[in-house]
């Protein structure tokens, strides 16, 4: 008894997407993440088009370029910027969508996989859902600012500015696209998804405040002389060692590359001597510059989010399916 | 009989030491309800997750429809429906939206799968529930939702694992009965494992006895009891009355000659007495001449009961 399948019905993987994405929508703690989100970006944005003509330091020439580069970064110190509230929404975001993807399949697991699909369709599923999700979400939240910009400010952006607003997009994207996998990997591994939330968290907050705070600590207790006495190498490879050790944390290589992105002015992200800065024009860089400095820092993103997809992807794969 | 559509040769799972299923040879023939019975942890849900390809055996081979579902999952998956134990829907979506989901999962076209599933729905009693969260329904209505969630991709095997746990016994009768519709009237192989011996006994055309990773009895009832009782498939209790100068030695001895007589035990003041034909009638006749008293007389015949006491009375010694 073959029964017709249609070639032209939808591929079961994107059946499985087209679900995942339709719970994620309709899901309360999505709709509550989502006004949290517009909330504060409208609250930055205010703060940016209020402030968009003060020069973040008096006296640098780039007052009048990249205006509306500065809606995203712009503040006057009472709200934090666009980019600072990506920063630390963005992981919260990508935990909430992914914490309870596996774990939360208590008794469906083995219904689902007993259908004609492949085993990872589930997971890859799942992910490939959630990230549609988050850049569906901020490519629209991108380009709603841009928009209201706009109006505001009534100065369009150039071509460079809409490249370098695509690209810093992206990396926020890939950035909770890290939290994502990192909360699903947590939900492959722990049975109940309040252990795999709370756990998501904790790396979240020890990452963002903790780690910088130990590094922090450490570094000043090995920093060396400094002073007129202080040996030039050993300062700038005491100051290399620190900020490479703060790169660690995702967020670090998140901020180092949207900062880079938004602000063109900026031409390296380490210390720079007397020396180096000497002949330099200030200038900015073109686009490609910008992106060939963040470029270790996007590898680094890229990389972490594989390994945390690699591994869940491994360890649900080797999952005993069980009922219950 | 013709090909088996399930047919299982030396088949042994193991977890680290423990041996989980241990050479299993099964076979099962189409449009045959077969009961997988034993007690739990005997490995059932084991050889049911290997049949789907969902773990891998540890040795032997397997055919479910002439294919073999470790190397080929997915065409067996397609012909074989499979209802977990304590099964469970998204809560969250209608009885509807998860068999439609279901459907879509299996590529039949959007309108065959909405017809299908009112159908089904329909079949198996949940017509006026089709709206509700799956999430409100109670055990007995996700079980028979779950029903028509195996049923909706049109299978040729069945596979129900514990289906009628946590369900009153009204819903049981219910649900076996529409299990049983099902295979005659749609052909469709069943197979389905308990621990509840009376279910299976209602309703399986065969049974297969599964004892710490081992079938160690197939077949149907009878054949079954014939297996382990071996020479003695029927049992007589006889309450008698001896009269007063006599006990019942001299009455077993008489009996014994009787042909097809075997055992005779005493158990709570009642004669327990093993036959390998009928021979009531022969009983009471010799105890009435011999001058005994007979105040009841029953003929009993090994239930699964019977059968599963037997061999864990066997496993424990």
């Amino acid at each position: 008894m073959e029964h017709p399948t249609d070639r032209r019905a939808l591929h079961p993987f994107w059946v499985i997407v087209n679900k995942e994405m339709t719970d994620h929508v309709r899901s309360w703690r999505f709709i509550i993440l989502l006004s949290l989100i517009l909330l504060t970006c409208f609250g930055s944005l205010y703060t940016a088009v209020n402030n968009i003509g003060t020069p973040a330091k008096p006296g640098t020439p780039d007052s009048g370029a990249f205006l509306f580069l500065k809606l995203f970064t712009a503040t006057d110190g009472t709200l934090p910027s666009f980019i600072v509230f990506i920063n630390f929404l963005g992981p919260l975001l990508g935990i909430t969508l992914g914490f309870d993807a596996v774990n939360s399949e208590r008794g469906t697991l083995s219904r689902i996989m007993s259908q004609p699909i492949h085993r990872d369709y589930l997971l890859n599923g799942k992910f490939t859902a959630s990230l549609l999700v988050v850049a569906i979400l901020f490519f629209s939240l991108t380009f709603l600012v841009m928009g209201l910009g706009l109006i505001v400010i009534g100065v369009p952006p150039t071509a460079g500015e809409f490249f370098r607003i695509l690209s810093f997009t992206l990396v926020s994207v890939l950035y909770v696209a890290f939290w994502l996998n990192l909360s699903i990997l947590f939900s492959v591994r722990f049975r109940q998804p309040a252990t795999s939330a709370l756990t998501s968290i904790a790396v979240w907050l020890f990452l963002a405040i903790f780690y910088p705070i130990l590094i922090r600590m450490a570094a000043h207790a090995m920093a060396p002389a400094s002073g007129i006495m202080a040996d030039p190498d050993a300062l700038m490879q005491y100051q290399h060692t620190v900020l490479n050790f703060l790169r660690f944390a995702p967020s670090q290589l998140f901020s180092d590359a949207t900062t880079t992105l938004l602000m063109p002015m900026v031409r390296s992200l380490g210390p720079l001597t007397m020396e180096q800065v000497a002949g330099a024009i200030p200038n900015p860089l073109p686009l490609g510059e910008s992106l060939f400095i963040v470029w270790p820092q996007l590898t680094g993103l890229i990389a972490a989010t594989i390994v945390c997809f690699a591994l869940s992807y491994f360890s649900f794969m080797r999952k005993e399916i069980r009922s219950r | 009989m013709k090909d088996p559509v399930i047919a299982i040769t030396r088949l042994t799972k193991r977890y680290g030491s423990l041996t989980a299923v241990d050479n299993l040879d099964l076979s099962v023939y189409k449009g045959e309800v077969f009961g997988l019975l034993g007690p739990n942890g005997a490995g059932k849900s084991t050889t049911i997750l290997m049949l789907l390809g969902l773990t891998e055996p540890f040795a032997g081979f397997m055919k479910v429809c002439g294919i073999d579902p470790t190397k080929n999952p997915i065409e067996v998956k397609k012909k074989v429906g499979y209802l977990p134990d304590d099964v469970g829907f998204y809560d969250n979506r209608t009885g509807l939206d998860n068999l439609l989901y279901t459907a879509r999962l299996n590529r039949i076209p959007k309108e065959q799968a909405l017809r299908k599933a009112h159908q089904l729905l329909e079949q198996v009693g949940l017509g006026a529930e089709t709206k509700k969260r799956a999430g409100a329904y109670s055990r007995g209505m996700r079980q028979r939702l779950g029903l028509a969630d195996v049923l909706i991709k049109d299978p040729e095997i069945i596979i129900l694992d514990e289906p009628t746990l946590g369900i009153d016994p009204t819903g049981v009768r219910e649900f076996l009965d529409l299990i049983v519709r099902l295979s005659r009237d749609q052909g469709i192989t069943v197979l389905l494992s308990s621990h509840h011996l009376h279910q299976v006994q209602q309703i399986c055309d065969r049974v297969g006895l599964f004892v710490g990773g081992r079938l160690i009895a197939e077949g149907d009832i009878t054949a079954l009891s014939a297996k382990v009782f071996g020479e003695e498939p029927f049992l007589i209790e006889a309450d008698i009355v001896c009269p007063d100068s006599e006990d019942l030695s001299s009455l077993q001895t008489t009996l014994r000659q009787l042909e097809g007589v075997g055992s005779l035990t005493l158990v709570s003041g009642s004669l327990h007495i093993g036959c390998s034909h009928d021979v009531t009638a022969e009983i009471a006749r010799t105890v009435i001449q011999s001058g005994y008293g007979l105040t009841r007389l029953q003929k009993r015949t090994h239930g699964l009961d019977d059968i599963y006491h037997r061999y864990f009375e066997g496993g424990k010694a």
